[in-house]
């Protein structure tokens, strides 16, 4: 048991228990800010095994801008303060919502557990050997991927115009 | 590193937070007393009202600590410090000099933008916790504010850092030559605006606008609590100023800048502090679609245009 077991640990269980609160909470800003603390722990995993640049994006995508987008989100529809009483299920979805997750963490933990090795290994990670990596090997993915954002992107606007609205008249009439 | 230069550290990084904010805090006393020929700030304690700061501070110790009956208790409680505690995380790392800093990473600049992009939480925390209406409106604004100059600005920096071709705050100064203030004047003047709105100052200080919405997200706080809010602000444009200075300003470089680099590094962090309280003075309010529109419209362009340019001379002078 070095201290970096220690800290990776420390991290990991920071991530999982908020994470778990994260869905059991039953106020919905706080299932947000629960999210925030699971990120941070993940980011902290991540500094733990030396991949600092990675860890650095992640909090600053996921909490700096994903996050205050559902908060922002939140704040326009309804956020309670006090457990949100309206939405509540009734007892087998509640299970079934568990065995779905359950499962989920079995085929994760089925797949991942014979990979693990015996401690925790710091590699140092240079940002440059990330950076040649995704933008050499991983270059055809990585635009890919950022193609079907931007097709998602552009699918969104064009349904949150609405089909078969004349926009040609009125002008700034939408605004 | 042994244990005892880690407690030395860590002091020396908390003292710069205490102390610079309250410097910037007093600067913007006195220059607005004077731009605007304000008399009350120059009363206290004799010459040019030197204890003014000293008075504000034991007003706000004195002060109830209230927390309103219908409010989040925890999550009102804890987002002062949500807010201040990045900044204090992003001074650890920003250089004065070669080699002094509060510890040196290879991602610096990158700490730097994901530990400010934390503090803007806390005001979300604070608009939603409050129970209040003006404070979620401020909150809402606030959001959507930030979501939009963070990438204007991430892309800013994202240019000096591909010019330098480092993400290191030393290896940027490293690399810097006067021929930057002209090759990257677009994304110099885009972290400039961009930061100013990260701080949510005026004129972008739409979500805490006082004929509007009283204090936006802070309507709520009294006391110690609203006065971290404040010190997070200061300590924002601290860190903002001297990360301009650093990045666009060539941080240390300067004459007999092996001993006095640090006083260079903080003499251009200052100067650009000075510029950020000017704006309060001299601007007038955005309203919320101005402010989108800029964001929008002319920052995220320029902030691209800027990285190709920069990506053409790092090409072509290699």
């Amino acid at each position: 048991m070095t201290s970096l077991d220690l800290a990776f640990a420390a991290c990991g269980l920071l991530a999982v228990v908020a994470g778990l609160l994260a869905v059991t909470t039953r106020q919905v800003v706080h299932a947000a800010l629960w999210l925030v603390v699971a990120l941070l722990g993940v980011a902290g995993c991540l500094l733990v095994l030396g991949h600092e640049l990675v860890a650095l994006v992640l909090v600053l995508v996921y909490v700096g801008a994903i996050v205050v987008l559902v908060l922002f989100a939140l704040m326009l529809t309804r956020a309670p303060i006090g457990p949100d009483l309206a939405h509540a299920v009734p007892w087998w979805r509640r299970v079934l919502a568990g065995l779905a997750g359950a499962a989920t963490t079995g085929l994760l933990l089925a797949a991942l557990l014979p990979l693990a090795g015996e401690a925790v290994e710091r590699r140092e990670v240079a940002n440059a050997a990330v950076a040649t990596e995704l933008f050499g090997t991983w270059v055809w993915p990585f635009e890919a991927l950022s193609v079907l954002l931007l097709a998602a992107l552009v699918a969104a606007l064009a349904v949150s115009r609405g089909a078969g609205v004349d926009t040609s008249r009125g002008g700034g009439g939408a605004a | 590193m042994s244990v005892l230069e880690v407690v030395v550290r860590s002091v020396a990084v908390l003292a710069a937070f205490l102390v610079f904010p309250l410097l910037v805090g007093q600067a913007e006393h006195k220059l607005m007393a004077h731009m605007q020929g304000r008399l009350g700030p120059m009363y206290a304690g004799g010459f040019h009202g030197w204890a003014q700061l000293v008075a504000d501070g034991v007003k706000f110790v004195q002060k109830e600590d209230i927390t309103p009956r219908a409010a989040d208790r925890t999550v009102f409680r804890i987002a002062p410090f949500v807010a201040l505690v990045p900044y204090l995380l992003a001074l650890g790392v920003l250089p004065l000099q070669s080699g002094v800093a509060g510890v040196d990473v290879p991602a610096s600049a990158v700490l730097v933008l994901a530990a400010t992009s934390v503090g803007a939480l806390g005001t979300l925390m604070a608009g939603w916790a409050s129970a209040n209406k003006y404070a979620l409106l401020g909150a809402l604004r606030s959001a959507a504010q930030l979501v939009s100059y963070e990438l204007p600005l991430v892309l800013a920096v994202a240019s000096a850092c591909l010019a330098a071709g480092t993400l290191s705050l030393s290896g940027v100064v490293a690399a810097w030559s006067p021929w930057w203030l002209l090759w990257q004047l677009p994304g110099m003047l885009v972290f400039l605006v961009a930061a100013l709105a990260e701080l949510q100052r005026p004129p972008f200080d739409m979500p805490i606008a006082d004929a509007e919405l009283v204090m936006g997200p802070w309507t709520e706080y009294t006391g110690l609590r609203f006065a971290f809010f404040l010190l997070a602000e200061y300590a924002g444009i601290v860190v903002f100023s001297v990360l301009f200075a650093v990045l666009w300003l060539g941080g240390w470089r300067g004459p007999f800048d092996e001993h006095l680099g640090w006083l260079w590094t903080l003499l251009k962090g200052f100067v650009v502090a000075v510029l950020v309280i000017w704006f309060r003075v001299a601007w007038p309010r955005m309203r919320e679609d101005q402010l989108q529109r800029l964001a929008w419209l002319f920052l995220l362009p320029l902030a691209l245009i800027q990285l190709a340019l920069t990506g053409i001379g790092v090409v072509m002078t290699q």
